[in-house]
Protein backbone atom coordinates (compact mmCIF):
# COMPACT_ATOMS: atom_id res chain seq x y z
CA UNK A 1 0.00 0.00 0.00
CA UNK A 2 3.01 2.66 0.54
CA UNK A 3 5.46 1.33 -1.51
CA UNK A 4 4.45 4.32 -4.03
CA UNK A 5 5.14 6.59 -1.41
CA UNK A 6 9.02 6.45 -1.38
CA UNK A 7 8.73 9.69 -3.95
CA UNK A 8 8.41 12.36 -0.85
CA UNK A 9 11.95 13.20 -0.81
CA UNK A 10 11.54 14.18 -4.62
CA UNK A 11 10.19 17.93 -5.57
CA UNK A 12 9.20 16.99 -9.35
CA UNK A 13 5.19 17.06 -9.55
CA UNK A 14 4.82 14.71 -12.34
CA UNK A 15 1.56 13.55 -14.15
CA UNK A 16 2.34 9.98 -13.15
CA UNK A 17 1.36 10.93 -9.33
CA UNK A 18 -2.46 11.28 -11.46
CA UNK A 19 -2.33 8.24 -13.82
CA UNK A 20 -0.97 5.82 -10.99
CA UNK A 21 -4.39 5.80 -9.45
CA UNK A 22 -6.03 5.14 -12.73
CA UNK A 23 -4.29 1.83 -13.80
CA UNK A 24 -1.59 0.66 -11.68
CA UNK A 25 -2.34 1.76 -8.44
CA UNK A 26 -5.97 1.72 -9.26
CA UNK A 27 -7.97 1.64 -5.72
CA UNK A 28 -10.50 -1.07 -6.10
CA UNK A 29 -8.99 -3.12 -8.71
CA UNK A 30 -5.40 -3.33 -7.07
CA UNK A 31 -4.90 -1.62 -4.05
CA UNK A 32 -8.71 -3.69 -2.98
CA UNK A 33 -9.65 -0.38 -0.91
CA UNK A 34 -13.28 1.13 0.35
CA UNK A 35 -14.83 -2.40 -0.29
CA UNK A 36 -17.57 -1.16 1.19
CA UNK A 37 -19.32 1.38 -0.89
CA UNK A 38 -18.31 -0.27 -3.58
CA UNK A 39 -19.69 -3.93 -2.69
CA UNK A 40 -22.92 -1.91 -1.28
CA UNK A 41 -23.35 1.05 -3.95
CA UNK A 42 -22.60 -0.78 -7.58
CA UNK A 43 -26.00 -2.26 -7.81
CA UNK A 44 -26.72 0.30 -10.55
CA UNK A 45 -24.57 2.24 -12.89
CA UNK A 46 -26.47 5.69 -12.23
CA UNK A 47 -25.70 4.91 -7.88
CA UNK A 48 -21.85 3.55 -8.87
CA UNK A 49 -20.94 7.18 -10.39
CA UNK A 50 -22.89 9.36 -8.38
CA UNK A 51 -21.07 7.45 -5.12
CA UNK A 52 -17.64 7.34 -6.72
CA UNK A 53 -18.08 11.35 -8.07
CA UNK A 54 -19.17 12.24 -4.33
CA UNK A 55 -16.29 10.21 -2.95
CA UNK A 56 -13.47 11.47 -5.01
CA UNK A 57 -14.72 14.97 -4.12
CA UNK A 58 -13.93 13.84 -0.37
CA UNK A 59 -11.04 12.86 -1.23
CA UNK A 60 -10.06 15.99 -3.40
CA UNK A 61 -10.75 18.32 -0.02
CA UNK A 62 -9.38 15.80 2.59
CA UNK A 63 -6.56 15.45 0.86
CA UNK A 64 -6.06 19.23 0.20
CA UNK A 65 -6.24 20.34 4.28
CA UNK A 66 -4.54 17.20 5.37
CA UNK A 67 -1.24 17.95 2.73
CA UNK A 68 -1.67 21.98 4.17
CA UNK A 69 -1.52 21.00 7.41
CA UNK A 70 0.85 18.08 7.10
CA UNK A 71 3.78 20.23 9.29
CA UNK A 72 1.19 21.55 12.44
CA UNK A 73 -0.42 18.20 13.10
CA UNK A 74 1.65 16.39 15.55
CA UNK A 75 2.47 12.55 14.94
CA UNK A 76 0.34 11.33 18.18
CA UNK A 77 -3.19 12.82 16.99
CA UNK A 78 -2.85 12.63 13.24
CA UNK A 79 -5.30 9.92 12.46
CA UNK A 80 -7.80 11.90 14.83
CA UNK A 81 -7.58 14.64 13.16
CA UNK A 82 -7.64 12.69 9.37
CA UNK A 83 -11.31 11.69 10.78
CA UNK A 84 -11.93 15.01 11.53
CA UNK A 85 -11.37 16.66 8.36
CA UNK A 86 -13.13 13.78 6.88
CA UNK A 87 -15.90 13.73 8.08
CA UNK A 88 -16.04 17.52 8.02
CA UNK A 89 -16.34 17.32 4.00
CA UNK A 90 -18.61 14.18 4.64
CA UNK A 91 -21.08 16.38 6.27
CA UNK A 92 -20.81 19.47 3.43
CA UNK A 93 -21.20 16.68 0.78
CA UNK A 94 -24.08 15.71 2.53
CA UNK A 95 -25.46 19.20 2.35
CA UNK A 96 -24.74 19.86 -0.88
CA UNK A 97 -26.20 16.62 -2.87
CA UNK A 98 -29.37 18.15 -0.91
CA UNK A 99 -29.14 21.23 -2.24
CA UNK A 100 -28.30 20.38 -5.88
CA UNK A 101 -30.80 17.46 -6.25
CA UNK A 102 -34.01 16.04 -3.52
CA UNK A 103 -33.88 12.98 -6.38
CA UNK A 104 -30.15 12.54 -6.57
CA UNK A 105 -30.32 12.68 -2.47
CA UNK A 106 -33.13 10.51 -2.30
CA UNK A 107 -31.21 8.01 -4.19
CA UNK A 108 -28.04 7.98 -2.67
CA UNK A 109 -29.05 9.24 1.09
CA UNK A 110 -27.87 6.58 3.04
CA UNK A 111 -24.44 5.99 1.31
CA UNK A 112 -23.69 9.38 1.73
CA UNK A 113 -22.30 9.10 5.34
CA UNK A 114 -20.49 5.93 4.97
CA UNK A 115 -17.91 7.69 2.95
CA UNK A 116 -16.65 8.79 6.33
CA UNK A 117 -15.63 4.82 7.14
CA UNK A 118 -14.18 4.43 3.69
CA UNK A 119 -10.38 3.34 4.15
CA UNK A 120 -9.71 4.46 0.72
CA UNK A 121 -9.51 8.41 2.10
CA UNK A 122 -8.04 8.02 5.09
CA UNK A 123 -5.33 5.86 3.53
CA UNK A 124 -4.82 8.53 1.32
CA UNK A 125 -4.29 11.28 3.70
CA UNK A 126 -1.98 8.91 6.35
CA UNK A 127 0.19 7.58 3.00
CA UNK A 128 0.20 10.43 0.48
CA UNK A 129 -1.08 14.01 1.61
CA UNK A 130 0.89 14.05 5.18
CA UNK A 131 4.09 13.53 3.57
CA UNK A 132 3.91 14.96 0.14
CA UNK A 133 3.15 19.17 -1.08
CA UNK A 134 -0.14 20.31 -1.61
CA UNK A 135 0.06 19.99 -5.40
CA UNK A 136 1.40 16.41 -5.52
CA UNK A 137 -1.60 15.65 -2.99
CA UNK A 138 -4.25 17.21 -5.33
CA UNK A 139 -2.84 15.21 -8.41
CA UNK A 140 -3.12 11.84 -6.36
CA UNK A 141 -6.42 12.58 -4.77
CA UNK A 142 -7.70 13.53 -8.46
CA UNK A 143 -6.01 10.11 -9.95
CA UNK A 144 -7.28 8.18 -6.97
CA UNK A 145 -10.73 9.52 -7.23
CA UNK A 146 -11.14 9.13 -10.96
CA UNK A 147 -9.69 5.50 -10.38
CA UNK A 148 -12.20 4.93 -7.92
CA UNK A 149 -15.21 5.69 -9.65
CA UNK A 150 -14.03 4.15 -13.13
CA UNK A 151 -13.96 0.92 -10.94
CA UNK A 152 -17.65 1.56 -9.62
CA UNK A 153 -18.92 2.16 -12.42
CA UNK A 154 -17.36 -1.12 -14.00
CA UNK A 155 -19.17 -3.00 -11.46
CA UNK A 156 -22.22 -1.21 -11.55
CA UNK A 157 -22.96 -1.32 -14.95
CA UNK A 158 -22.42 -5.19 -15.01
CA UNK A 159 -24.38 -5.43 -12.00
CA UNK A 160 -27.23 -3.59 -13.41
CA UNK A 161 -26.86 -5.22 -16.82
CA UNK A 162 -27.48 -8.77 -16.02
CA UNK A 163 -29.45 -7.92 -12.83
CA UNK A 164 -32.16 -5.25 -14.16
CA UNK A 165 -31.35 -6.20 -17.96
CA UNK A 166 -30.69 -1.93 -18.07
CA UNK A 167 -27.96 0.53 -18.02
CA UNK A 168 -28.70 3.82 -16.73
CA UNK A 169 -32.79 2.67 -16.36
CA UNK A 170 -32.64 1.99 -20.01
CA UNK A 171 -33.64 -1.67 -21.15
CA UNK A 172 -31.04 -2.95 -23.46
CA UNK A 173 -32.66 -6.51 -23.51
CA UNK A 174 -35.27 -8.03 -25.70
CA UNK A 175 -38.63 -8.92 -23.90
CA UNK A 176 -38.18 -12.08 -21.83
CA UNK A 177 -34.54 -12.08 -20.69
CA UNK A 178 -34.76 -13.16 -17.39
CA UNK A 179 -33.04 -11.01 -14.82
CA UNK A 180 -30.27 -12.23 -12.61
CA UNK A 181 -32.03 -11.27 -9.30
CA UNK A 182 -29.06 -12.54 -7.16
CA UNK A 183 -26.90 -9.60 -8.78
CA UNK A 184 -28.28 -6.81 -7.25
CA UNK A 185 -28.59 -7.98 -4.22
CA UNK A 186 -24.66 -8.15 -2.29
CA UNK A 187 -23.63 -11.61 -3.39
CA UNK A 188 -23.85 -10.29 -6.43
CA UNK A 189 -21.02 -7.45 -5.61
CA UNK A 190 -19.16 -10.34 -4.51
CA UNK A 191 -19.55 -11.87 -7.66
CA UNK A 192 -18.94 -8.94 -9.68
CA UNK A 193 -15.65 -7.65 -8.06
CA UNK A 194 -14.31 -11.22 -8.10
CA UNK A 195 -14.57 -11.46 -12.07
CA UNK A 196 -13.32 -7.99 -12.63
CA UNK A 197 -10.24 -8.94 -10.10
CA UNK A 198 -9.82 -12.10 -12.10
CA UNK A 199 -9.65 -10.04 -15.32
CA UNK A 200 -7.76 -7.53 -14.40
CA UNK A 201 -5.08 -9.59 -12.67
CA UNK A 202 -4.81 -11.95 -15.52
CA UNK A 203 -3.82 -9.14 -17.96
CA UNK A 204 -1.46 -7.64 -14.93
CA UNK A 205 0.56 -11.11 -15.05
CA UNK A 206 0.80 -11.29 -18.99
CA UNK A 207 2.59 -8.09 -18.78
CA UNK A 208 5.14 -8.82 -16.65
CA UNK A 209 5.55 -11.89 -18.69
CA UNK A 210 6.09 -10.40 -22.09
CA UNK B 1 2.43 1.81 26.75
CA UNK B 2 5.83 2.66 27.60
CA UNK B 3 7.00 4.15 24.68
CA UNK B 4 3.91 6.47 24.58
CA UNK B 5 5.20 7.55 28.50
CA UNK B 6 8.57 8.33 27.27
CA UNK B 7 7.08 10.23 24.73
CA UNK B 8 5.56 12.30 27.10
CA UNK B 9 8.55 12.61 29.11
CA UNK B 10 10.54 14.05 26.94
CA UNK B 11 8.18 16.21 25.02
CA UNK B 12 6.58 18.10 28.06
CA UNK B 13 5.39 20.66 25.50
CA UNK B 14 3.71 18.04 23.04
CA UNK B 15 0.34 17.74 24.45
CA UNK B 16 0.01 21.52 24.46
CA UNK B 17 0.68 20.64 20.06
CA UNK B 18 -1.43 18.53 19.96
CA UNK B 19 -4.34 20.45 22.05
CA UNK B 20 -3.31 23.18 19.58
CA UNK B 21 -3.86 21.08 16.81
CA UNK B 22 -7.10 19.38 17.49
CA UNK B 23 -8.21 23.00 18.52
CA UNK B 24 -7.82 24.46 15.39
CA UNK B 25 -9.11 21.71 13.09
CA UNK B 26 -12.31 21.32 14.74
CA UNK B 27 -12.44 25.17 14.38
CA UNK B 28 -12.20 24.87 10.86
CA UNK B 29 -14.08 22.03 10.40
CA UNK B 30 -17.02 23.77 12.56
CA UNK B 31 -16.86 26.46 10.38
CA UNK B 32 -16.93 24.72 7.06
CA UNK B 33 -19.80 22.83 8.58
CA UNK B 34 -22.37 25.53 9.81
CA UNK B 35 -21.21 27.51 6.23
CA UNK B 36 -22.15 24.95 4.21
CA UNK B 37 -25.23 24.45 6.34
CA UNK B 38 -26.00 28.09 6.27
CA UNK B 39 -25.36 28.32 2.95
CA UNK B 40 -27.65 25.44 1.56
CA UNK B 41 -30.48 25.76 4.04
CA UNK B 42 -32.33 28.02 1.53
CA UNK B 43 -32.30 25.81 -0.96
CA UNK B 44 -32.87 22.42 0.77
CA UNK B 45 -36.25 24.11 2.20
CA UNK B 46 -37.15 25.61 -1.09
CA UNK B 47 -36.36 22.22 -2.84
CA UNK B 48 -38.46 20.38 -0.06
CA UNK B 49 -41.31 22.67 -0.85
CA UNK B 50 -41.16 22.11 -4.13
CA UNK B 51 -41.02 18.19 -3.74
CA UNK B 52 -43.95 17.94 -1.88
CA UNK B 53 -46.13 20.52 -3.61
CA UNK B 54 -45.57 18.01 -6.40
CA UNK B 55 -46.07 15.28 -4.41
CA UNK B 56 -49.27 16.77 -4.02
CA UNK B 57 -50.19 17.55 -6.81
CA UNK B 58 -49.33 13.48 -8.13
CA UNK B 59 -51.80 11.71 -5.65
CA UNK B 60 -54.64 13.82 -6.65
CA UNK B 61 -54.59 14.23 -9.70
CA UNK B 62 -56.13 16.67 -11.30
CA UNK B 63 -55.86 18.82 -8.85
CA UNK B 64 -54.70 22.73 -9.41
CA UNK B 65 -54.96 24.27 -6.05
CA UNK B 66 -53.65 23.07 -2.38
CA UNK B 67 -54.87 24.29 0.81
CA UNK B 68 -53.14 22.84 4.02
CA UNK B 69 -54.89 21.58 7.01
CA UNK B 70 -54.27 21.12 10.94
CA UNK B 71 -56.16 17.88 12.09
CA UNK B 72 -57.53 19.36 15.64
CA UNK B 73 -57.77 16.39 18.69
CA UNK B 74 -61.73 16.36 18.15
CA UNK B 75 -61.29 15.44 14.27
CA UNK B 76 -62.02 18.78 12.89
CA UNK B 77 -60.20 20.46 10.27
CA UNK B 78 -58.78 23.81 11.19
CA UNK B 79 -56.71 25.97 8.61
CA UNK B 80 -53.26 26.39 9.24
CA UNK B 81 -52.01 30.12 10.41
CA UNK B 82 -48.93 31.48 9.17
CA UNK B 83 -46.32 29.17 10.88
CA UNK B 84 -48.63 26.97 13.06
CA UNK B 85 -46.94 23.33 13.27
CA UNK B 86 -50.49 21.11 13.77
CA UNK B 87 -49.35 17.36 14.85
CA UNK B 88 -51.05 16.13 12.13
CA UNK B 89 -51.00 17.76 7.86
CA UNK B 90 -52.91 17.16 5.62
CA UNK B 91 -53.82 19.19 2.42
CA UNK B 92 -56.64 19.33 0.45
CA UNK B 93 -56.72 19.16 -3.45
CA UNK B 94 -59.45 21.34 -5.62
CA UNK B 95 -59.56 21.19 -9.18
CA UNK B 96 -60.25 24.01 -11.82
CA UNK B 97 -63.86 23.80 -10.99
CA UNK B 98 -62.92 24.48 -7.11
CA UNK B 99 -64.33 21.37 -6.60
CA UNK B 100 -62.46 18.79 -3.77
CA UNK B 101 -60.48 16.07 -5.46
CA UNK B 102 -59.16 14.92 -2.67
CA UNK B 103 -57.16 15.14 0.58
CA UNK B 104 -52.96 14.06 0.40
CA UNK B 105 -52.07 12.78 4.06
CA UNK B 106 -48.16 12.51 5.07
CA UNK B 107 -47.71 9.19 7.02
CA UNK B 108 -44.81 7.80 7.98
CA UNK B 109 -43.14 4.36 9.89
CA UNK B 110 -39.93 2.52 9.89
CA UNK B 111 -39.06 0.50 6.55
CA UNK B 112 -36.14 -1.60 6.57
CA UNK B 113 -33.32 1.47 6.62
CA UNK B 114 -34.68 3.96 8.10
CA UNK B 115 -38.16 5.58 8.72
CA UNK B 116 -39.94 5.94 5.47
CA UNK B 117 -42.28 9.40 4.86
CA UNK B 118 -45.09 9.04 2.67
CA UNK B 119 -48.29 10.71 0.90
CA UNK B 120 -51.15 9.25 -0.03
CA UNK B 121 -54.12 10.89 -2.19
CA UNK B 122 -57.33 10.14 -0.79
CA UNK B 123 -61.18 10.27 -2.36
CA UNK B 124 -63.57 10.77 -0.13
CA UNK B 125 -66.18 10.30 -2.49
CA UNK B 126 -65.04 7.12 -3.98
CA UNK B 127 -63.46 6.12 -0.72
CA UNK B 128 -60.25 4.79 -2.31
CA UNK B 129 -56.41 5.70 -2.06
CA UNK B 130 -56.06 7.24 -5.43
CA UNK B 131 -52.35 7.98 -4.96
CA UNK B 132 -48.92 7.60 -3.68
CA UNK B 133 -45.45 9.00 -3.36
CA UNK B 134 -42.56 8.39 -1.31
CA UNK B 135 -41.04 11.81 0.01
CA UNK B 136 -37.92 10.17 1.93
CA UNK B 137 -36.61 7.21 2.03
CA UNK B 138 -33.27 5.08 2.87
CA UNK B 139 -34.63 2.06 1.47
CA UNK B 140 -31.52 0.05 -0.20
CA UNK B 141 -31.13 1.50 -3.89
CA UNK B 142 -32.19 -1.26 -6.33
CA UNK B 143 -34.19 -3.04 -3.93
CA UNK B 144 -36.44 -1.25 -1.47
CA UNK B 145 -36.35 2.01 -4.51
CA UNK B 146 -38.69 0.11 -5.92
CA UNK B 147 -42.02 1.23 -3.93
CA UNK B 148 -41.00 4.82 -6.13
CA UNK B 149 -39.90 3.21 -9.33
CA UNK B 150 -41.75 0.16 -10.37
CA UNK B 151 -45.52 0.91 -12.00
CA UNK B 152 -46.76 -2.60 -11.10
CA UNK B 153 -46.37 -1.89 -7.65
CA UNK B 154 -47.74 2.27 -8.04
CA UNK B 155 -50.49 0.54 -9.69
CA UNK B 156 -51.76 -0.25 -6.54
CA UNK B 157 -52.77 2.78 -6.01
CA UNK B 158 -54.89 3.87 -8.56
CA UNK B 159 -57.70 2.74 -6.40
CA UNK B 160 -57.11 1.07 -3.24
CA UNK B 161 -59.89 0.43 -0.99
CA UNK B 162 -60.59 2.00 2.12
CA UNK B 163 -64.44 2.19 2.45
CA UNK B 164 -65.71 3.21 6.20
CA UNK B 165 -67.80 0.44 7.29
CA UNK B 166 -71.53 1.38 9.07
CA UNK B 167 -69.50 2.01 12.39
CA UNK B 168 -67.19 4.63 11.14
CA UNK B 169 -64.18 2.64 11.57
CA UNK B 170 -62.61 0.80 8.09
CA UNK B 171 -64.12 -2.21 6.83
CA UNK B 172 -60.44 -3.54 6.09
CA UNK B 173 -57.40 -2.92 6.55
CA UNK B 174 -54.99 -1.97 4.17
CA UNK B 175 -52.39 -4.92 3.82
CA UNK B 176 -49.23 -5.96 1.83
CA UNK B 177 -49.59 -9.11 0.21
CA UNK B 178 -46.78 -11.63 -1.60
CA UNK B 179 -46.15 -10.58 -4.91
CA UNK B 180 -48.84 -11.63 -7.52
CA UNK B 181 -51.43 -12.88 -4.63
CA UNK B 182 -53.50 -9.80 -4.28
CA UNK B 183 -57.15 -10.69 -4.50
CA UNK B 184 -58.95 -8.10 -2.63
CA UNK B 185 -59.12 -4.23 -3.63
CA UNK B 186 -58.00 -3.55 -0.11
CA UNK B 187 -54.86 -5.64 -0.55
CA UNK B 188 -51.21 -3.87 -1.74
CA UNK B 189 -49.21 -6.13 -4.26
CA UNK B 190 -46.04 -6.81 -2.78
CA UNK B 191 -42.49 -6.77 -4.35
CA UNK B 192 -40.34 -10.06 -4.44
CA UNK B 193 -37.02 -8.88 -3.42
CA UNK B 194 -38.12 -5.81 -1.38
CA UNK B 195 -40.61 -8.06 1.13
CA UNK B 196 -39.77 -5.69 4.41
CA UNK B 197 -39.99 -1.96 2.62
CA UNK B 198 -43.21 -3.24 0.51
CA UNK B 199 -44.45 -4.71 3.75
CA UNK B 200 -43.75 -1.21 5.63
CA UNK B 201 -45.66 0.23 3.13
CA UNK B 202 -48.72 -1.77 3.99
CA UNK B 203 -48.66 -1.25 7.55
CA UNK B 204 -47.72 2.51 7.20
CA UNK B 205 -50.62 2.77 5.26
CA UNK B 206 -52.93 0.53 7.59
CA UNK B 207 -52.13 2.76 10.28
CA UNK B 208 -52.55 5.87 8.88
CA UNK B 209 -55.83 5.30 7.23
CA UNK B 210 -57.31 3.78 10.12
CA UNK B 211 -57.08 6.75 12.11
CA UNK B 212 -57.18 10.10 9.54
CA UNK B 213 -59.46 8.42 6.66
CA UNK B 214 -62.85 8.21 9.63
CA UNK B 215 -62.43 11.76 10.37
CA UNK B 216 -61.99 13.22 6.96
CA UNK B 217 -64.73 11.37 5.72
CA UNK B 218 -66.68 12.67 8.74
CA UNK B 219 -65.86 16.46 7.22
CA UNK B 220 -66.36 15.82 4.04
CA UNK B 221 -69.94 14.52 5.11
CA UNK B 222 -70.46 17.67 6.85
CA UNK B 223 -68.81 20.07 4.26
CA UNK B 224 -71.26 18.25 1.65
CA UNK B 225 -74.58 18.24 3.76
CA UNK B 226 -73.76 22.78 4.00
CA UNK B 227 -75.39 23.96 0.36
CA UNK B 228 -72.18 25.29 -1.18
CA UNK B 229 -72.99 27.87 -3.79
CA UNK B 230 -69.59 26.68 -6.20
CA UNK B 231 -70.06 22.94 -5.79
CA UNK B 232 -74.33 23.48 -6.91
CA UNK B 233 -73.47 25.45 -10.05
CA UNK B 234 -71.07 22.49 -10.91
CA UNK B 235 -73.63 20.14 -10.78
CA UNK B 236 -76.01 22.32 -12.87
Amino acid sequence: MSKENSGSGQKAVTTDEFIKGLWRDNPVFVQVLGMCPVLAVSNTAENALAMGLATAFVLLMSNILVSLLRNFVPKQVRIASYILIIATFVTVTDYAIQAISVELYKSLGAFISLIVVNCLILSRAEAFASKNTLWKSILDALGMGVGFTFALFCLGAVREILGNGSIFNLPIFPEGFQNWIVMILPAGGFFTLAAWLLIINVIQTRKVKT
Amino acid sequence: MSKAATIAMQKPSSSMKMLRAMLVIGIISALLIVLAFELTLPRVQRLKAEALEKAIFTVLPGTVRTQAFGINADGALIEIENDDTPELTCYAGYDKNEKLVGYAVEAAGQGYADIIRILYGYDPNAQVLIGFQVLESKETPGLGDKIEKEQRFLDNFIALDVSLGDDGKIRNKVITVKQGEKQHPWEIDGITGATITSRAIGNIIGTSTTEVVPMLFENYKKADSTPNQKTLENNE
